[in-house]
């Protein structure tokens, strides 16, 4: 590892201004250690924002304001996220293990890099990683990476759950940068790759995440499911939030739909709430909203079988929320 | 480098680090507490678990120099005046490892796994908090693994400790009921 610089944040404006060339700011340090040690990341200092007084999870009208020190696990075990937030509980408590959601902060799980294992291993060529050095994962390992966004230059997943339930649930995110303070609506934070796959986000350098804030929890019912390949501690193949308002005469009336381990950002299938709401709820309308979202994709000889996996999940997902 | 003080097994102790240092490097390579395991040295196989301000976490991938001011548990530090903790005295009982060296892992895992409540991804309803069941076990522990596959022993070792008043505490009586879950439906707002 390079060594570095250390500072220990005391506010917000503090860190901020403490930013520089080779800055990066750590969290729980849960992906960017790992990624020092790997030799992907060599910060030249860190601002280390883990103890900022950004620890308080409350209301906020009829939403609520997640700070953004927050442990993943503080997130899950609070009433507000069990009650009224359930998608967004069950996407934090199926991310990584118990010590790792202990450790790690809402605002570092929003800005973890992919796991595309070409990324992780210096050794090898990565668009992300080394721009214009190349993707060898397009004709080598993608069996975990994208099927709809990508490019040429980068298949690369973004790996949150969390983020998956926050693009589904419209939170915003407020972030405080050198030039003041912006609020972000997600999947607005993360990008597709286009041609700066380097870039995993919109963040401007030196803006740091301060605070989530969720609107009034959808109507209906709410579910975020997973799969993957083992049991617990692992990445999403796929993964989808969903919720479902359906009205007395079995009308769709609402629904939200965001889906993880597709692409290069938490996808937000607008186009497969679009083609549901109104229609009558069921098998045959679940199916066609799929099929719309999953038009575009276009996967790798690898990781075909996300298409069809997607597709069941959605129907199966939304066919838990219906009413009964 | 850094100046920083921790507190490790309840003493407090004033070290110059290099920035650079994991808190298990610094456990292992200068205060002789080998105890806690490098596995992967990357936070996926849980043999650094310690408690750090009783809360467990992979020593390898917190910082030293960040870890200022806290208070860290070791496996050496579990025993009190010479009596095991229950869970050490659990993984004997109940023979629940092979080679050990996943052990002080396990255990420290476990240690704060059990003080932490709430739901896990298993868990039908968010709202409760569940029985330790294996299931349940076995979800909240799938930090830790063990390459000789000792799983079988060590749930069971954790759910003797977690079903015993002073291991389980008010989960204790909290009686059973947690089931298979990740299905569950659940209704917001």
């Amino acid at each position: 590892m390079k060594t570095f610089a250390y500072d220990r944040a005391r506010d917000v404006a503090g860190a901020v201004a403490g930013f520089g060339p080779g800055t990066m700011y750590l969290g729980g340090g849960t992906n960017l250690v790992d990624l020092m040690r790997l030799g992907v990341a060599e910060p030249e200092h860190l601002v280390d924002v883990s103890k900022l007084p950004l620890r308080a999870i409350e209301a906020d009208g009829d939403g609520l304001r997640i700070g953004a020190a927050v442990r993943n696990s503080e997130l899950a075990a609070h009433p507000a996220a069990r009650e009224r937030y359930p998608m967004l509980a069950r996407a934090v408590l199926t991310g990584a293990s118990g010590q790792v959601r202990n450790m790690a902060t809402v605002g570092g799980n929003l800005l973890q890099r992919t796991r595309c294992p070409y990324f992780q291993d210096v050794t090898k060529a990565c668009n992300k990683r080394r721009p214009g050095s190349g993707c060898p994962a397009i004709d080598g390992d993608h069996r975990n990476l994208a099927i709809i966004g990508h490019t040429s230059q980068c298949v690369a997943t973004h790996p949150s759950d969390m983020a998956v339930a926050l693009a589904a649930l419209d939170a915003r995110v407020h972030v405080t940068g050198p030039e003041g303070e912006r609020v972000i609506a997600m999947p607005g934070l993360h990008r597709l790759p286009g041609s700066e796959p380097d870039r995993d986000t919109v963040l401007r350098p030196g803006e740091l995440i301060t605070a989530i804030r969720l609107p009034a929890p959808p109507p209906g019912a709410s579910a975020y499911r997973k799969v993957r390949e083992r049991a617990s501690f692992a990445f999403a193949l796929v993964s989808v939030a969903a919720a479902l308002e359906v009205t007395g005469d079995g009308t769709v009336r609402d629904c939200r739909l965001a889906l993880g381990g597709v692409a290069h950002a938490p996808w937000r299938a607008r186009r497969a709430e679009e083609a549901l709401t109104g229609q009558r709820a069921g098998e045959d309308a679940f199916r066609r909203a799929a099929d719309a979202e999953l038009a575009d994709a276009d996967p790798l000889p690898g990781n075909r079988y996300k298409v069809p996996m997607a597709r069941n999940l959605i129907v199966a997902v939304l066919r838990e929320l219906m009413p009964r | 480098m850094a100046e920083i003080t921790i507190r490790v097994n309840g003493t407090g102790v004033p070290l110059s680090v290099d920035p650079r240092t994991s808190l298990l490097d610094l456990l292992r390579e200068r205060l002789g507490l080998t105890g806690t395991k490098k596995g992967c040295d990357h936070g996926q196989c849980g043999a650094c678990t310690v408690l750090i301000d009783g809360r467990r976490a992979n020593a390898c991938l917190a910082l030293a120099v960040a870890q200022d001011g806290s208070d860290v548990t070791t496996v050496e530090g579990l025993a009190s005046n010479g009596d095991l903790h229950p869970l050490q005295a659990a993984f004997i009982r109940r023979d629940a490892f092979q080679c050990g060296y996943c052990t002080p892992g396990q255990l420290c895992s476990a240690a704060g796994m059990l003080a932490e409540g709430g739901p896990s991804a298993v868990t039908a309803d968010l709202g409760d908090d569940p029985a330790l069941v294996p299931e349940e076990i076995r979800e909240r522990m799938s930090g830790n693994l063990c390459r000789c596959g000792a799983y079988v022993n060590i749930v069971a070792a954790i759910a003797d400790v977690a079903g015993s008043a002073d291991g389980g505490g008010a989960r204790a009586a909290a009686g059973a009921g947690a089931g298979a879950a990740s299905t569950a439906r659940e209704v917001s707002a």
